[in-house]
């Protein structure tokens, strides 16, 4: 078994190797060595990342340079405008959407100084009256609301506030004087229903007026106990039994 | 015990204490990716449909922050308003930077109800855009924000008609496909999206799902939310609260 073996190992080491298989092993080799060359020298990286999320193209993102600084920044400097700002209507309000992109100025104070603008047409692109805008939202109608004269001559862009505390209901609630006006209860004044503290006026979102909250508030007028002539009267004890009256009728228009 | 049996008898442990060892490690690596979840962040936006004015301030905010051409059918986010008329007739119109006046032969008498409907990019957890890319140039990042490779992307369009959600334009310059990118560069800076910073009523949310307190968390939490086309298995992160039914 051994003499065998050991004379195996010698013919080996005797015999030379096969011309073709010395090609071959040339060809691979010069195949394997520009393969590799390739993939070292000549293809881009981002080309050899087989990942989902490539870093080049990420960073070139990240890169990108940023125009709006943020609203946190502007206070840093501006504290008095900040101030006068955070108490009022446009608290939410972030600077750059008047004044505009900004970051430059963050970098440059002196060269670069946003624009304040002070024309008209500016605030209506927010405040002109649209039916798609939700209700609630201040808006006015720009061609009869003091034509002519700049938002600014009335109105603190930094603390918006109507220049004058309103004398009547009906200069914020027009769409309920106007219901009211054609109803049966167009004769009754808003404080008979709702006690409105002066306050209301000033601060009317944190004030806001009482609403009847009994069935006897209406039986008052209504009820058959009623002394007064005009108002239909009905039995307060079976009429509509468990509800409340402003469930089925409207007060400021109820069907007659 | 000669040394020869013994190495013959025992060697054998080394490879199977090795096996076990890895395995062991295995093990607590996983138990410790459960115990202690990487926190990775997962971004998105909310939109408040009963906030918008639609005052458009958010797509000219856009188109400073990421050099979108200014021509008004260049958009990465945009504004549609929605008429629903009377007899059930359904108008959309996209709003130009300002709510315009009705289209003509409307009045308002004819309106049953109208509301304001920003859109933009969804990010979509399955997105169809990356599926089409015939070069892989769209791709979704560890945020799940999808993006574009505009050094790879070949301008085929084929992800423009991919997206259920037109959200893509092909750049006319740069003859690639272009999309909201989400602010990569803004909200990696902890800054807030160009869109969501200058939105006067808060209607845009924007925030980090894993997030316990983000504001868009909160938002999930205590609103009525739908997503746009649902049907489609896109899984969108671009959620609308108070959605009507009419819009597609």
């Amino acid at each position: 078994m051994k003499k065998l073996w050991r004379s195996d190992r010698k013919l080996i080491k005797n015999r030379r190797m096969p011309d073709q298989l010395v090609r071959l092993v040339i060809v691979f080799s010069v195949l394997i060595a520009s393969v590799v060359f390739v993939r070292k020298f000549v293809l881009p990286p981002d080309l050899k990342e087989t990942g989902t999320h490539r870093t080049t193209a990420i960073n070139r993102e990240l890169g990108r340079p940023i125009n709006y600084a943020g609203s946190s920044v502007c206070a840093d400097c501006h504290e008095d405008e900040y101030e006068t700002k955070i108490s009022g209507y446009h608290q939410n309000l972030s600077c750059e959407v008047c004044h505009g992109p900004a970051y430059k100025h963050t970098e440059e104070p002196e060269d670069y100084l946003p624009p304040a603008p002070r024309e008209r047409k500016f605030c209506p692109q927010c405040h002109t009256y649209n039916l798609s805008r939700p209700t609630g939202y201040p808006q006015i109608n720009p061609i009869a609301h003091n034509p002519l004269k700049p938002c600014i001559s009335c109105h603190d862009p930094h603390d918006p506030v109507p220049p004058e505390v309103p004398h009547e209901c009906v200069a914020c609630h027009a769409q309920i004087a106007k219901t009211k006006a054609v109803s049966p209860h167009a004769l009754l004044d808003c404080v008979t229903c709702h006690t409105t503290p002066e306050q209301h006026k000033v601060n009317p979102r944190v004030v806001s007026p009482s609403k009847p909250t009994k069935r006897a508030f209406c039986g008052k007028c209504h009820g058959l106990q009623s002394k007064k002539k005009g108002p239909p009267k009905i039995d307060l004890v079976t009429h509509g039994e468990k509800y409340l009256c402003w469930q089925c009728h409207y007060p400021h228009m109820p069907e007659l | 015990m000669k040394r020869r049996t013994f190495l013959k008898k025992y060697t054998l442990i080394l490879p199977l204490g090795g096996l076990l060892g890895a395995a062991f490690n295995q093990l607590l690596a996983k138990t410790v990716e459960k115990i202690l979840p990487l926190e990775k962040k997962k971004f998105g936006m909310g939109i408040q449909i009963d906030k918008c004015i639609g005052c458009g301030r958010c797509v000219v905010a856009c188109k400073n922050e990421n050099d979108v051409p200014k021509e008004p059918f260049f958009f990465r986010t945009w504004v549609e308003r929605y008429l629903i008329k009377k007899n059930d007739e359904v108008v959309v119109e996209c709003v130009e930077g300002g709510a315009g006046e009705l289209s003509n032969g409307t009045t308002e008498k004819d309106v049953l109800r109208s509301f304001f409907v920003p859109k933009l990019c969804n990010h979509c957890e399955n997105p169809p855009c990356a599926q089409v890319c015939p070069v892989g140039a769209t791709f979704k990042t560890e945020e799940g924000i999808v993006l574009v490779d505009e050094k790879r992307c070949i301008g085929c369009s084929y992800c423009i008609q991919a997206c259920p959600y037109g959200a893509r334009y092909l750049h006319p310059e740069r003859r690639t496909a272009d999309k909201c990118t989400l602010c990569y560069h803004r909200v990696n800076k902890g800054l807030l999206p160009a869109c969501v910073e200058v939105c006067p009523t808060q209607a845009r949310v924007f925030g980090d799902f894993n997030s316990p307190a983000s504001p868009l968390v909160r938002l999930k939490r205590m609103n009525n939310i739908h997503v746009l086309k649902p049907a489609l298995n896109t899984k969108p992160k671009v959620f609308y609260t108070n959605l009507d039914g009419e819009v597609k």
